[in-house]
């Protein structure tokens, strides 16, 4: 695709079985593009809230908005991308740890203030927790160590009440 | 007092003023068929196959602008739906289908007759729903009536696990529908009416483009009083025939690829274009970079993922097209008629121009009947007043260029999905929604055999309509295409081994008329349109007939091929 910018999209809908296979449904039948997703209920009953990453060309994400908005379980849709808002992400990732490497992994895991959440012989497990960006750093600087693997959620956001981005 | 689920259905169905539904039994339903042998006031038409159930519903629908009723079995019965669903999903027909379901605790462990007929028909519904519960039986029917006729309207599908509909409640009616996930949008925002006035009174070029929202909201009249407001003529899609008078001076005929060619030069030359209820399909635009080039667009649509969707507009009205053109002509009645019909005799007189220079034509001879013919004899005979339904193909483009419509809801035609078997169930459904219309089907020799065994449900349940085949032994638009971009193979269009016509609708209990010659094809479409009871009339017409004009696909729809 060409000049695809990448979407933050806030979406509550109806608690109910089906919803999740309605929006993916929708994003296949129309060639649209899921990059990320996350589900989770809301401090409301019966409302659940999935953050979406998409990735498109700008005159296409007006259209998927207004698509989702069509759905009947889709209650709003927000665009977060130009607004101000707070993003993360969370990982585990578990790296190789030879005794050689453990102090260069320890010093890692205490700039970017993760925390260990599980030690072997000869691994450790990082839980990391920020947007992307942080999310992308610590795994460029634990490759060289050995990544063993990684689980991470897609990235759920809030719009910021004010404030800066 | 207890009811059991069954009965609940039928209930609701009655209470939202249902008085026909199309069905067919078996092993999943079987509980309402049982209450159904009790009812009265609730009349049930026993079709022959569960997409003709669906169209005949989605006929009736159209026919008196209600919802249609379709009730079908699991399985296969609610798959052999899918096809007429995904029919009214195109067009935006409100019907409800009801399919059997196995017993909740089956669910999931393919047992006989099981789909996932919710999921299969996520895409092609408005929405739908699985019943889980019996205390949910009767909102979930409210609120499917609700969502299939409200907004943009659409197909809802209801599905109904067996032990549901044997489960005994005290029933309540449901409460008022609001849903906090969906609210149409009807009112038009008045900035951009008031912008629209504007735009009209700049015009000097303007055209009226009405589609099938026009019918949908039933602004017929409103749309005829702009045009003639403001000298404005009006073309409309395949969809939107017959929401302004076909015999009006102002009529251009149909825009698109098969449409006139002073529609078609109208959308390329126009400065304005006011367009009501249409979706700017690829069968109307043509190339979209050459559609409409000098234009301002005004597009007004209840359904938002309508606008800016093909083509980008100037001034996006969001609302029922009936309330936006109410206010815009509400606006201009405080302005200068002068104003309004700026510089207009120039642009008549060019339409004029192409009109007399480039007209529909075909050249009837004494030996082959054209199709065309048969289907202006058709209009002169019915007087324009008959409900024309149409199979899809060329026998549907000749029906919509020489059947001039002059009224809301008499056209009815699978418009979006294009789907051949279509004609005659819709004939059923539009026949017993108005039961004094007389109803013609008008077909091809290649579609009428996809839902042939529906002539056995015309029969059964006295529902007359009256069958007019147009039979090329070609599937004929195929050919046409095969003909003028594919070197002339006619790779298995071929049908000139067709059943005898006459013979099969005498073998259903219908009659049977054939025609073969130009001088008798009043005479047999009179005898058959005068006969009581269901006829099929079967004309040879001319086999290599080409529909024209015709844009060739991805074309300027400027750009046509003509006779």
């Amino acid at each position: 695709m060409m000049n695809t910018n990448s979407y933050l999209l806030s979406i509550l809908v109806d608690d109910e079985p089906g919803v999740l296979s309605r929006i993916a449904g929708l994003f296949s039948g129309r060639g649209f593009n899921i990059d990320s997703l996350s589900v989770a209920s809301t401090a409301e009953p019966d409302v659940s809230r999935i953050t979406m990453v998409t990735k498109c060309e700008p005159q296409i994400i007006d259209q998927i908005k207004k698509q989702l908005h069509k759905l009947i379980n889709v209650i709003t849709v927000n665009d977060l991308t130009d607004k101000k808002y707070v993003q993360r992400q969370l990982a585990l990732i578990k790296v190789n740890a030879q005794p050689e490497k453990k102090a260069d992994i320890l010093r890692v895991v205490d700039i970017f203030r993760c925390k260990i959440v599980d030690v072997g012989l000869s691994h450790y497990t990082i839980e990391v927790s920020g947007d992307s960006g942080k999310h992308d750093a610590i795994v460029s600087l634990l490759k060289p160590m050995g990544i063993i693997e990684i689980a991470s959620t897609g990235s759920i956001a809030l719009a910021r009440e004010n404030g800066k981005k | 007092m207890k009811f059991n689920g069954a009965q609940v259905l039928i209930k609701m169905i009655k209470a939202e003023g249902i008085d026909t539904i199309f069905g067919y039994p078996g092993g999943c339903v079987i509980d309402i068929y049982d209450e159904l042998a009790k009812q009265e006031g609730l009349r049930h038409i026993l079709v022959r196959h569960e997409q003709g159930a669906v169209h005949a519903a989605d006929g009736y629908a159209r026919a008196n602008r209600s919802v249609g009723v379709a009730l079908v079995t699991s399985g296969p019965g609610a798959t052999n739906a899918v096809t007429g669903i995904a029919s009214a999903h195109s067009d935006s027909i409100p019907i409800v289908v009801f399919t059997g379901q196995v017993p909740t605790a089956l669910i999931g462990n393919d047992a006989f007759q099981e789909v996932d007929i919710v999921g299969i028909t996520r895409p092609c519904t408005k929405h739908n729903y699985l019943v889980k519960s019996i205390d949910k039986l009767a909102s979930t029917i409210k609120e499917a009536f609700y969502l299939a006729r409200s907004g943009r309207p659409g197909p809802v599908l209801v599905d109904l696990p067996k032990n549901i509909l044997q489960a005994q409640i005290d029933f309540e009616e449901p409460g008022k529908i609001s849903l906090k996930s969906y609210k149409p949008n009807y009112k038009p925002n008045k900035k951009q009416l008031n912008k629209v006035v504007e735009m009209i009174k700049k015009a000097k070029r303007p055209v009226i483009f009405a589609g099938g929202g026009v019918i949908v909201s039933q602004a017929s009249e409103q749309i005829t009083r702009l045009a003639k407001m403001a000298d404005i003529p009006v073309t409309a899609s395949l969809m939107g025939l017959g929401a302004f008078p076909g015999s009006d001076p102002l009529w251009l005929g149909m825009l698109g690829m098969h449409g006139t060619y002073r529609a078609n030069m109208s959308i390329g030359h126009c400065d304005l274009m006011i367009a009501a209820g249409v979706r700017f399909d690829d069968r109307v635009t043509g190339n979209i970079e050459k559609f409409a080039p000098t234009a301002k667009i005004v597009q007004i649509d209840i359904d938002p993922t309508s606008i800016h969707k093909n083509i980008e507009v100037h001034c996006p009205i969001v609302g029922d097209c009936k309330a936006a053109l109410e206010g815009i002509l509400h606006l201009m009645e405080d302005q200068k008629t002068d104003d309004l019909k700026n510089n207009r005799p120039q642009w008549l007189d060019q339409i004029e121009e192409w009109k007399s220079t480039t007209p529909l034509k075909y050249n009837q001879g004494s030996e082959v009947i054209k199709p065309q013919f048969v289907v202006e004899k058709l209009y002169e005979l019915t007087k324009g007043d008959a409900i024309i339904t149409t199979e899809v193909g060329q026998n549907q483009m000749w029906a919509a260029q020489y059947y001039h419509f002059n009224k809301p809801n008499h056209f009815i035609t699978s418009g979006g999905l294009g789907t051949m078997g279509f004609g005659l169930p819709a004939a059923i459904g539009a026949k017993a929604a108005c039961p004094d219309k007389l109803v013609v089907d008008v077909a091809g020799d290649g579609s009428i055999q996809m839902n042939i065994q529906e002539l056995m449900t015309a029969v059964e349940s006295k529902i007359d309509v009256k069958i007019v085949i147009l039979n090329n032994q070609y599937l004929g638009m195929v050919r046409q295409w095969q003909e003028l971009f594919y070197e002339k193979v006619y790779s298995f269009t071929n049908m000139e081994n067709t059943p005898d016509f006459v013979k099969l609708a005498e073998a259903y209990g219908a009659k049977g008329l054939r025609c073969t010659r130009p001088d008798e094809v009043e005479s047999v479409l009179s005898q058959g349109l005068n006969h009581e009871g269901t006829v099929i009339m079967e004309f040879a017409v001319d086999k290599e007939e080409s529909v024209y004009p015709m844009v060739p696909a991805g074309g300027s729809i400027t750009e046509m091929l003509l006779v």
